[in-house]
C-alpha cells in the first residue's frame, strides 16, 4: 500500500498578527512548523504503516526552506519525502496548488491512499484536500476522525464529523481524506529518525519533473486573488465587573442592565 | 539570545530538543495527576522506548544508541526540569544496567540490554538494605552456592523501579567472612520464585516513582546469573556509583532550572503595589542567584560526565563533587520558588510545591549529600599526602 500524505509548512502561531499596512502575514521571528492538523494526517499514515505494513511518502510544495518539515516528517519515521518547489509555484492560490500537487502524486505512480490536515492554520480554506482529489479523479471525504481498511485494503470505512453528529461512510480506495485532530495524538521523533533525517537529501520535484502546464501553475494559473487582507476592529466598550463575590457581582449587573433599561 | 557554551555536539543539542519538547507535551501535562495518584509513569517509558531514549546510554551492538555519560544527563536534565518522579524512573534503568554493562559477559549483555534498549523491560538496582545504606559493609543479604545455582536469602530496601522492573541487579555476598570484599552482583529476573515484593513505600515527593523492597527467600538464581566473578561486588558498586552520581547531578541542574522558569514566570506576573514582583529588587536577587548557581552547577556536571567517560583515578570526587553542588542547588532554588510564590506556591495548584517535596531526595539518595562530603575530603586528603613524596 501506498500512502502519500501533503503537508504545509505554517507560522508556529495561534495568534495569526497581520501587517496593518500591506495587509500581509507578520513571519519575522515565528517559527515554521508542520500544520497540525497535517501532523494528524502524518501520524494516521504511520498507524497504518504499523499495523498493515505501508510505504508512506509525504509530499509539501513551498519554498526551498519548507524543506525542514519534510525533515520533521522523516523523523518521524515516514519512508520518502518530495518538495514540490519551483519559481513558477509562485503565487498560486488553492486551485493551482492542489492541480500541483495531484501531478505530483501522478509522477510518483500515484498512491492507494491520500491523506492531509483538514485545512492549514493560517490561511484556513480546506479547499487542496478536495481540489487534489478533483484534478485526480478519486473520491474524498473530509473531516475523517477515524479511518479502518476493509477487504485487505480494498476499501475504506471513515467518520466524518459535523457539527452535531458523524457520518460513517465505505468507499473504494484509492480515496483522499482530510483528517481532524481527534483524529489521533501524533508521535513524537525518535532520536535515531531525527539524526536521520538530519542527514537526509530532500529531493526537489520542480514544474517539469511532474509535467505541470505552465498557465496552471503560480499566479497566471491562479483564478482567485486575495483582494484585501485584515485584522478585524478590535472590541471597545462594555464593562468587566471582577474582584467582588458572585453575588456582588450578579447584584451589580442587575443594577446596571436596569440603568441601561435592558431589563 | 547567547547561551553559555559547553561544545555540545550536533547531536547533543539534537537529544536536548528532543527531551525537551517530550517534557513539556508529554511529561508537564501529567505530572500533577502522577503524583496526587502516585501512579507509576508507564505510559511516558513506553514512549521514550519508541524514541530511542530508553537505550541512550546502552552500546549500538545491543540495540541502544551507544550515547556518553553527557548524552544521557542531558536527557536526565531535561525530564528533570518537568518532573524528577519520572526522570528518576528512567534512570534507574541505567543504575540497575551499569554493574551488567560493566561486569556482563557478551552473552549476558546480549540477554539483558537488548530488550532495555527498546524500552520493552525496565531495570533497577538493589543495594540498600535496613541496616546497610550509606556503610555498604552492613550489607546481610547472602548468596550461597549449592551446584549450579545460588540460593539468595535477604531484603533490600527502597529499590526505585522496584516491582515495576523485569531485570534486577542485586549484591549479596557470597564470602560473609571476607566482609565487603565478599560481595557479589546477580541479576535476577522478575518471577524468580522466592522474589518477591513488600509494599510500596509512601515519600514525600517523588511520588510517581514506585519505590519497594525486594524479597528473597531461599531465592534461586543459576550461577550464570552471577556478574562477572565473586568478590566483585562492592568494587563494582562503586565503579556504579561513579558513572551514576553525575545523573543525579543533572536531576538537581533539572529540577532547578524547573524552579527558575516557574518562578520567573509568575513573578512576571504576580503585581503587587501596582507593578510585577519581578520589579523588586529583592526578588530580582534571588532569582540572580538562581541563575548563577543552576548554570555553574550545569557546568560541574557536563565537566564530571566528560571525566567520567575518560575514567581514571579522581573520577569518584569529581562525581561526588556534581552531584553535591547540583543537589543542593537544587534544594535551594525549591525553597526560593515557593518563597516567590508565596501563598500560592505553598498550595498544590502551583507545581512549586511538587518541586520542594520532589527536591529533598536528591540529597539523600544515591549517597547522601554527606557521604559525598566525605567521599570528596577523603580523595582531598590522599591527592595532597601523595604530592608530598
Amino acid at each position: 500500500m501506498h500512502i502519500v500524505v501533503c503537508i504545509k509548512q505554517v507560522p508556529n502561531t495561534t495568534d495569526v498578527r497581520i501587517n496593518p499596512e500591506t495587509n500581509t502575514l507578520v513571519r519575522d521571528g515565528v517559527e515554521s512548523i508542520i500544520n497540525p492538523f497535517d501532523e494528524n494526517a502524518i501520524e494516521a499514515a504511520l498507524q497504518l504503516k504499523d499495523e498493515h505494513g505501508a510505504k508512506v511518502t509525504v509530499i509539501s510544495m513551498g519554498p526551498p526552506q519548507a524543506e525542514s518539515a519534510l525533515r520533521d516528517a522523516l523523523a518521524l519515521g515516514c519512508d520518502e519525502v518530495r518538495l514540490v518547489s519551483d519559481r513558477a509555484f509562485a503565487g498560486s492560490d488553492t486551485w493551482a496548488t492542489s492541480y500541483a500537487l495531484a501531478q505530483a502524486i501522478k509522477s510518483l505512480g500515484g498512491a492507494d491512499l491520500i491523506l492531509c490536515g483538514k485545512q492549514a492554520i493560517d490561511g484556513d480554506t480546506a479547499q487542496v484536500g478536495p481540489g487534489i482529489a478533483e484534478f485526480l479523479g478519486l473520491p474524498v471525504v473530509t473531516y475523517i476522525r477515524k479511518l479502518e481498511l476493509l477487504d485487505d485494503g480494498a476499501r475504506v470505512r471513515v467518520e466524518r464529523v459535523f457539527e452535531d453528529g458523524y457520518e460513517v461512510i465505505e468507499s473504494e480506495m484509492p480515496v483522499v481524506l482530510t483528517v481532524l485532530k481527534e483524529m489521533n495524538i501524533p508521535r513524537l521523533p525518535s532520536l535515531k529518525g531525527r539524526m536521520r533525517a538530519k542527514r537526509a537529501e530532500i529531493p526537489v520535484l520542480s514544474a517539469e519533473a511532474i509535467g505541470a502546464e505552465e498557465e496552471k501553475v503560480g499566479l497566471k494559473g491562479s483564478p482567485t486573488r486575495v483582494v484585501r487582507i485584515f485584522s478585524p476592529p478590535k472590541k471597545t466598550g462594555g464593562m468587566r465587573i471582577d474582584g467582588t463575590s458572585p453575588l456582588d457581582a450578579a447584584r451589580l449587573l442587575v443594577e446596571k442592565l436596569k440603568e441601561q433599561r435592558v431589563i | 539570545m547567547v547561551e553559555v557554551d559547553y561544545g555540545l555536539t550536533e547531536e547533543q543539542l539534537e537529544i536536548r530538543n528532543i527531551v525537551r519538547e517530550f517534557a513539556e507535551e508529554r511529561v508537564k501535562p501529567v505530572r500533577a495527576e502522577l503524583d496526587e495518584k502516585e501512579e507509576f509513569p508507564r505510559a511516558l517509558l513506553d514512549e521514550l522506548g519508541r524514541m530511542d531514549l530508553m537505550g541512550l546510554y546502552i552500546p549500538e551492538e545491543y540495540g541502544g544508541f551507544g550515547g556518553s555519560t553527557l548524552d544521557f544527563c542531558i536527557a536526565v536534565e531535561e525530564l528533570s526540569r518537568a518532573c524528577i518522579g519520572v526522570s528518576v524512573s528512567f534512570a534507574a534503568n541505567a543504575l540497575g544496567s551499569y554493574p551488567i554493562l560493566f561486569a556482563g559477559t557478551e552473552e549476558q549483555k546480549k540477554k539483558y540490554m537488548t530488550p532495555l534498549a527498546k524500552g520493552e523491560k525496565l531495570a533497577a538496582f538493589g543495594l540498600t538494605e535496613p541496616s546497610a545504606g550509606s556503610d555498604v559493609s552492613g550489607i546481610q543479604t547472602t548468596a550461597v552456592r549449592k551446584d549450579d545455582k545460588y540460593i539468595i536469602n535477604g531484603t533490600k530496601q527502597w529499590i526505585t523501579n522496584g516491582g515495576e522492573a523485569d531485570i534486577y541487579s542485586v549484591i549479596a555476598l557470597t564470602d560473609k567472612s571476607k566482609g565487603p570484599r565478599g560481595a557479589s552482583f546477580f541479576v535476577i529476573e522478575k518471577g524468580t520464585p522466592g522474589f518477591s515484593f513488600g509494599k510500596k513505600e509512601k515519600k514525600l515527593g517523588i511520588h510517581a516513582s514506585a519505590t519497594r523492597e525486594l524479597i528473597f527467600e531461599d531465592c534461586e538464581v543459576p550461577a550464570e546469573n552471577l556478574l562477572g566473578r565473586e568478590g566483585m561486588g562492592f568494587l563494582l558498586a562503586m565503579k556504579t556509583f561513579d558513572q551514576s552520581r553525575p545523573g543525579i547531578g543533572a536531576q538537581g541542574v533539572g529540577l532547578a532550572q524547573g524552579c527558575l522558569d516557574e518562578a520567573v514566570e509568575y513573578g512576571r506576573h504576580r503585581v503587587q503595589f501596582g507593578h510585577p514582583i519581578t520589579s523588586n529588587q529583592a526578588i530580582q536577587h534571588m532569582l540572580a542567584d538562581m541563575a548563577t548557581k543552576i548554570e555553574a552547577a550545569r557546568g560541574l556536571v557536563y565537566a564530571s560526565c566528560r571525566a567520567v567517560d575518560k575514567g581514571g583515578k579522581g573520577v569518584s570526587k569529581i562525581s561526588a563533587m556534581a552531584k553535591v553542588f547540583a543537589t543542593d542547588v537544587a534544594m535551594e532554588a525549591a525553597i526560593n520558588a515557593v518563597q516567590i510564590f508565596g501563598g500560592y506556591g505553598y498550595t498544590r495548584d502551583y507545581p512549586v510545591e511538587k518541586m520542594l517535596r520532589d527536591a529533598k531526595i536528591l540529597q539523600i539518595y544515591e549517597g547522601t549529600n554527606q557521604i559525598q562530603r566525605n567521599i570528596i575530603g577523603q580523595a582531598l586528603v590522599k591527592e595532597y599526602a601523595s604530592k608530598k613524596k
